[in-house]
């Protein structure tokens, strides 16, 4: 297969796991794709770094593209490649990225680590609600039962 | 085994990535290092499944590497020894992205709040 068929396949598979066998359904979920907004602007940059210093170079009979150059960059853009990188790693990036996210939400909702939760950020105090906050539910010293002789 | 500060470039590309991540445990106390078991058991079979797909990558020559922009250390297939330090590091930071921005998004459902996923 090449690169492009396997990187198609592997989209459609980790989607249908996300959505069929881990039951996590990320790809319908607000949080998965602000997430991945983020991630992928950075996986742009560093493509960029890869694919434009030539630490990595594809062969055009497995891409949509040329074969990368032996000397200098590839086109930035165009000739399906975005950021010097074939649009190919964009799938196989998504694929990783929704998979890996798939599997912590997957043994986080099976009770593996579901706590500590996140948040909330350094500037944002903690709310007195939740059973995080030390001052308000620290027991008296009198009744904190390892104080027991 | 090449010498040279080149060899390096791949390994600086993942501190880079890191770099760019690594804070938000601290500044969004995303919590998710503490939660190392379930790191593990996140990434664990992404890395399996994506080294054996660029095992076959590189068998196939779908994609190859400067040998003088990576460490120069090959596991078995071929595999530099950077690409498997690449499939820890982007998954770190992408738990580390979904975990802070739950953080600052703290009413956006995620589906493992406590009550889900029993059924």
């Amino acid at each position: 297969m090449t690169y492009t068929q396997l990187a198609v396949v592997s989209v459609l598979v980790v989607v249908a796991a996300d959505l069929w066998l881990l039951r996590t359904r990320m790809v319908t979920r607000a949080v998965f794709w602000t997430s991945y907004a983020i991630v992928v602007f950075f996986q742009l940059i560093t493509n960029g770094m890869f694919t434009g210093f030539g630490v990595v170079r594809y062969d055009g009979a497995a891409i949509l593209g040329e074969t990368s150059p032996e000397v200098g960059p590839p086109p930035f853009i165009g000739e399906w490649r975005i950021a010097f990188a074939p649009v190919e790693d964009l799938m196989f990036g998504f694929a990783l990225i929704l998979l890996t996210i798939a599997l912590w939400v997957f043994w986080g909702r099976r009770g593996v680590q579901r706590t500590p939760v996140a948040g909330p950020p350094i500037w944002r105090r903690r709310s007195g609600t939740t059973a995080r906050s030390v001052t308000t539910t620290r027991p008296s010293p009198a009744t904190r039962p390892d104080d027991a002789p | 085994m090449m010498s040279g500060v080149g060899q390096y470039s791949y390994v600086a590309i993942l501190v880079f990535v890191m770099a760019g991540c690594l804070w938000l445990e601290v500044v969004l106390r995303t919590r998710v290092f503490r939660r190392w078991l379930r790191l593990i058991l996140a990434i664990a079979p992404a890395l399996i499944l994506f080294a054996i797909w660029d095992v076959y990558a590189i068998a196939q020559g779908h994609w190859w590497f400067d040998e003088e922009l990576i460490l120069g250390i090959h596991l078995p297939g071929e595999l530099p020894l950077d690409e498997v330090l690449f499939f820890v590091a982007i998954p770190v930071a992408s738990i580390l992205t979904l975990e802070a921005v739950r953080s600052v998004k703290d009413h956006w459902r995620v589906g493992d709040e406590a009550g889900e996923g029993r059924r």
